[in-house]
């Protein structure tokens, strides 16, 4: 079981790159209609220099790029069917556009133990860096680990 | 796009919303979002896992509330966006979102609002319960 020790555990960087094809399958998705995320045109009239992404897609292009996208479970031994996602916050600094090319430095900054220990939440804080070394964004998360039920004594 | 300046507190400023969650749905936002965890698409693994069907990927309904935002705000003028992810939402789930001005704030000396979000099932349950800073 994870515990406080954990805390400070920093992962592998992942390097993403904000690619127009693969925007505009998500876009498809999630029935994303508005021409600012769509058309590079519109996206230049409101003042972007090319279309910028939607506001989660920053934990997306974390994951489709990282070479093991749940590297901080395996590192920290927890099973994927065991966990949930609890919270997820963004902090936004600077737009993050097609072309752009960002870095993802995530760490661990809290572990906590709920209903007796029957639930584990790590706390995940993420930096977001662009290619040229500006600091775009701050992503936060918390997983929350179903702990297999101990034995009873 | 509406102008921003003239919210208040209390006005409903946000509001859209969704089409039924499909199976399909869940299988495009795997490979859309980079979320291969199978437990969102992969119904014998879901039981393995002790669930009675696969589910949506929270991320999903998050960017459904993140849209419902971008509908209602300029995107450029978010500061912050965040959720707690309160009951897993289900196929088929017909969600609805919704967000309200809490405060008008100061935000690293800047002149914000704050809206509480929330995304609802065709049941009313809150799945998703969030805010966002937003510039005024």
């Amino acid at each position: 079981m994870v515990d406080r020790s954990a805390i400070g555990r920093s992962f592998a960087p992942v390097t993403a790159h904000v690619e127009p094809g693969r925007l505009r399958y998500f876009c498809e998705t999630i029935g994303e209609r508005s021409p600012i995320y769509r058309d590079a045109q519109a996206a230049r009239a409101e003042g972007y220099s090319a279309i910028p992404v939607p506001p989660t897609y920053l934990f997306c292009l974390e994951m489709m790029d990282a070479e093991n996208p749940f590297e901080f479970l395996t590192e920290l031994d927890i099973d994927l069917a065991r966990v949930l996602h609890g919270e997820q916050g963004f902090t936004y600094h600077v737009p993050a556009v097609v072309g752009d090319t960002l870095t993802f430095r995530s760490r661990v900054t809290d572990v906590t133990e709920k209903k007796g220990g029957a639930m584990t939440l790590i706390a995940v804080v993420t930096e977001v860096t662009r290619q040229d070394g500006v600091h775009i964004a701050d992503t936060t998360r918390t997983i929350v680990v179903r702990n297999p039920k101990a034995t009873s004594t | 796009m509406t102008q921003a300046a003239s919210r208040s507190v209390g006005d409903r400023v946000v509001h859209k919303a969704f089409a039924p969650i499909t199976r399909h749905t869940l299988a495009l936002y795997c490979g859309a979002s980079g979320d291969h965890n199978p437990i969102h698409v992969d119904l014998d693994f879901a039981k393995k896992a002790g669930f009675p069907d696969v589910f949506t990927h929270g991320m999903l309904v998050m960017a459904y509330l993140g849209q419902s935002l971008t509908d209602a705000v300029r995107p450029k003028d978010i500061r912050a966006f965040s959720t707690r992810f309160a009951a897993i939402t289900q196929l088929s789930a017909r969600l609805t979102c919704e967000g309200h001005v809490t405060e008008l704030l100061d935000h690293k000396g800047e002149p914000c609002m704050k809206i509480a979000l929330v995304a609802r099932d065709e049941a009313g349950e809150a799945k998703l319960l969030g805010e966002a800073i937003v510039a005024r």
